[in-house]
């Protein structure tokens, strides 16, 4: 038995280190240390309460109007305040933008590059991977920061920018959207589908929403011109379709009103209760308590801590290591293909980043429906007044996964803030009952050290890891 | 120019930020102005001991590289120990690293407010993670390499600041730097780019006719001036987002929300909620800052008076009610 430890594992937003222990070449147990701390839950206690619009995006320059979405609901919450129709509709579109640009960026200058590595020299499809997808000088790089930069154009109209934006409210949006820059809207949609559709699948949008089956998946890739079948082909053969597999336990909160909130395990879905998460922190820098449902927890500081190893609390629902994300949310949803590729093989490196882009070529025209339900002329933000006393919760679906915040305020000023994180999930460590978080799970058994194949950067990146929000 | 990259105590934004260059796209921006990433942790492909390798070689000045750029605040925390971020797979602290990379940098540039001056991370009570700026606390010089500090260019830090930064601010720095160089007359005070502080976020607003005639937004969403009321700090703070747009067409304040000045040091804690303007006596505290307080309120209850009715009702609605009137050349009358 040896150990190894592995970082800066980079093409992740934020720091990250895997230490594993390895037997005869493959991983026996794996420890994911976030060797970050942030402090945000502290820097937000004493604040007035919609200081947090202003504070929570700075938590993360990727899933920014994520948090302050997540710190709008908990807000309303607390206010006992219904946004308007419009403000509703314009939040659904700013978090859309987000999280459709986050997949886009996760694919093309995160995940893809991994198959230029000259470790795949010999495989048939490399020369093609390596001159298409090689970080920052392949051809897919130059072409994806354009339809990127377009797409993100929808922020300047929606959000005045992004990231950190505070246009986002409890009672909607602060940026009302005339009848005029609906057509800029949809115009600028159009020339991302336009992208979607030419080079990343190779298809119409409508095509690729409609594969309902692993097997109608690979049969409609072969021989196709696209981004996402050139992934398939060098996933196929690389297996992985196989790797990665975690817990296949799922929770999603719920995204846009198109797809719902619940969970999944073993085969089965289920509703989601809030009450049933609590934050563990018995493995993180932390001080150790029973777990606390978020409502009432704590985030203190224990830097000297035996036997701690990240800063990442373990939240879990009913004690046990759930999985979010896309492919979470898919599953929920029922979509047929996700579902086929889950009980096939479970979760997969393939089965997340297929629901990553699936995600793609299913919110996309959603959002082209949105703009035109968009009544200008109508209220974009309800008023409402602030309690002394309140308390609030917000969950929401950032790209990674189930996002939330929940606030206790008192005498005027927040007195308690906490959140969980997508990554926080995902990437926790053990619990005090020593179950492992997802991806330490699903890196068991893989190949790792000298001379072994990439496998493990692409199991790791298939999360798509959000480190700085998971450390907030 | 070999740029190097390293994130600590920030969010990742100002990259997030940076990838939305325009028009041009970034990587052919930088590439056609001679400007490479010898390494950046999100879009290099080197990970683990070959980015160490990478880092090593130019720590101990093997490799060469003309600009260090860093984005998070510096962890000095806790009790001077750095263990609040430990560079992964090195176990150092990323301060270490940073200290260690400035010598060899012919160029440093703090990219967004958290490196140039600490930012959120150095706003909880009582600054635990004893977070810093690279050269600055707050408005306080010093920081992590010492108010003496000089890159071999013989250039203090040079200070990108803004929560997140402009693509433009951090690209045409770069090629200036590339270019012709970069000399303390193209800097101010506070070590920032006159090229984007030499304006104030106020140059431009698309909301002048209501501060003109100071009519003012009441409440979020109003189309009115969000000076009075809503927490604008646009006539002080040095940036030039309305003149240069944000994501194709934006800024905050056509996202309806208030400039909270994120390119100055210490705006994380501004002593009042940040949607509310604090006002002694009904007059706001936060008045432009090199106009004589009298001679504003003077002008302001003058404007208030001649306030047309069009820019009145409009600045408390969300969409425009009354429409500017049509001049129509005479004959029919």
């Amino acid at each position: 038995m040896s150990r190894i430890v592995v970082g800066p594992f980079n093409r992740v937003e934020g720091d990250l280190e895997v230490a594993l222990d390895l037997d005869a070449g493959r991983i026996a147990s794996a420890q994911v240390n976030s060797p970050l701390f942030r402090g945000f839950e502290q820097i937000l206690v004493g604040r007035a309460p919609l200081d947090a619009l202003a504070i929570v995006p700075r938590i993360c320059g990727i899933c920014s109007v994520a948090q302050s979405a997540a710190a709008a609901d908990a807000l309303a919450d607390a206010m006992g305040l219904d946004a308007t129709v419009n403000g509703k509709i314009s939040r659904n579109l700013i978090t859309a933008t987000e999280n459709l640009a986050d997949h886009l960026t996760h694919f093309y200058l995160f995940f893809m590059p991994d198959f230029a590595r000259p470790a795949y020299a010999g495989r048939p499809w490399y020369a093609a991977a390596a001159r298409r997808f090689a970080a920052v000088k392949g051809e897919a790089a130059a072409e994806v920061l354009p339809a990127r930069a377009g797409f993100l154009r929808l922020m300047g109209f929606l959000a005045g920018r992004w990231p950190h934006t505070l246009a986002i409210q409890p009672g909607g949006s602060t940026r009302a959207i005339t009848a005029g820059e609906r057509i800029r809207l949809l115009a600028q949609l159009r020339e991302f589908r336009g992208f979607l559709e030419k080079r990343l699948f190779g298809d119409a949008l409508a095509a690729v929403a409609n594969l309902a089956s692993k097997d109608q998946l690979l049969a409609w890739a072969a021989g196709r011109n696209g981004d996402f079948p050139a992934f398939l082909e060098a996933a196929s053969d690389l297996g992985l379709d196989r790797l990665g597999r975690a817990y296949d336990s799922f929770l999603s909160y719920g995204a846009y009103g198109l797809f719902p909130a619940g969970t999944w395990q073993a085969g089965q879905g289920a509703a989601f209760d809030p009450v049933a998460i609590a934050e563990d922190t018995s493995r993180a820098w932390l001080a150790t308590a029973q777990p606390r449902h978020p409502a009432l927890g704590e985030t203190i500081v224990d830097a000297d801590k035996p036997d701690a190893y990240t800063w990442c609390k373990a939240p879990r629902y009913a004690g046990q290591s759930f999985e979010v994300g896309a492919l979470a949310r898919q599953v929920i949803a029922g979509h047929p293909l996700a579902l086929d590729l889950v009980r096939r093989d479970g979760a997969s490196v393939m089965a997340r980043v297929v629901a990553r882009l699936l995600e793609l070529a299913l919110v996309l025209p959603a959002m082209e429906a949105w703009v035109q339900a968009l009544q200008p002329g109508e209220p974009f933000c309800a008023h409402g007044e602030m309690p002394d006393e309140a308390t609030g919760a917000g969950l929401v679906e950032a790209a990674r996964g189930s996002l939330g915040h929940w606030l206790s305020i008192r005498r005027g000023r927040i007195e308690r803030y906490q959140i969980i994180a997508p990554t926080t999930w995902n990437f926790s460590p053990r619990d005090s009952e020593g179950q492992s978080g997802p991806l330490e799970q699903a890196l068991v058994g893989l190949p790792a050290g000298e001379g072994a194949p990439p496998t493990v950067q692409h199991v790791v990146r298939s999360f798509d890891p959000c480190m700085v929000c998971t450390v907030h | 120019m070999k740029v190097l990259w390293l994130q600590s105590g920030g969010c990742g934004g100002c990259t997030q930020s940076l990838l939305c260059s325009e028009p041009r796209s970034l990587f052919d921006e930088l590439r056609d102005a001679g400007i490479e990433f010898l390494w950046h942790p999100a879009l290099s492909v080197d990970s683990g001991e070959e980015a160490l390798t990478i880092l090593e070689d130019c720590a101990e000045g093997r490799l060469a590289f003309d600009a260090l750029c860093i984005e998070g605040a510096m962890l000095r925390g806790p009790n001077g120990t750095g263990k609040f971020h430990l560079m992964a797979g090195s176990g150092r602290p990323l301060t270490e690293w940073v200290t260690r990379l400035a010598r060899h940098a012919k160029w440093v540039f703090a990219i967004g407010s958290c490196t140039a001056y600490g930012g959120f991370s150095a706003n909880t009570p009582g600054n635990p993670l004893e977070a810093c700026g690279l050269q600055f606390d707050e408005q306080t010089p010093g920081g992590l390499l010492g108010a003496g500090f000089q890159s071999s260019a013989g250039l203090p830090v040079i200070n990108i600041a803004g929560c997140p930064t402009h693509p433009g601010w951090v690209v045409d720095t770069l090629e200036k730097a590339a270019l012709e160089g970069v000399t303390t007359a193209d800097l101010d005070e506070f070590g920032r780019p006159l090229l984007y502080a030499g304006e104030l976020v106020h140059h431009g607003c698309a909301r002048n006719e209501f501060y003109e005639f100071k009519a003012s937004a009441e409440k979020q969403s109003d189309l009115g001036c969000l000076m009075e009321n809503l927490g604008c700090k646009g006539t002080q703070a040095h940036a030039d987002c309305n003149l240069r747009p944000w994501n194709g067409s934006g800024s905050c304040l056509r996202g309806g929300f208030a400039c909270i000045a994120c390119t100055e040091p210490g705006f994380e804690s501004p002593g009042h909620a940040f949607q509310e303007t604090p006002k002694l006596a009904g007059i706001p505290i936060g008045l432009p800052t090199d106009m004589p307080k009298a001679w504003f309120v003077a002008l302001a209850a003058l404007s208030k008076s001649a306030t047309p009715k069009r820019v009145r009702n409009n600045a408390v609605e969300d969409h425009p009610v009354v429409m500017p009137a049509i001049r129509k050349k005479g004959g029919g009358k």
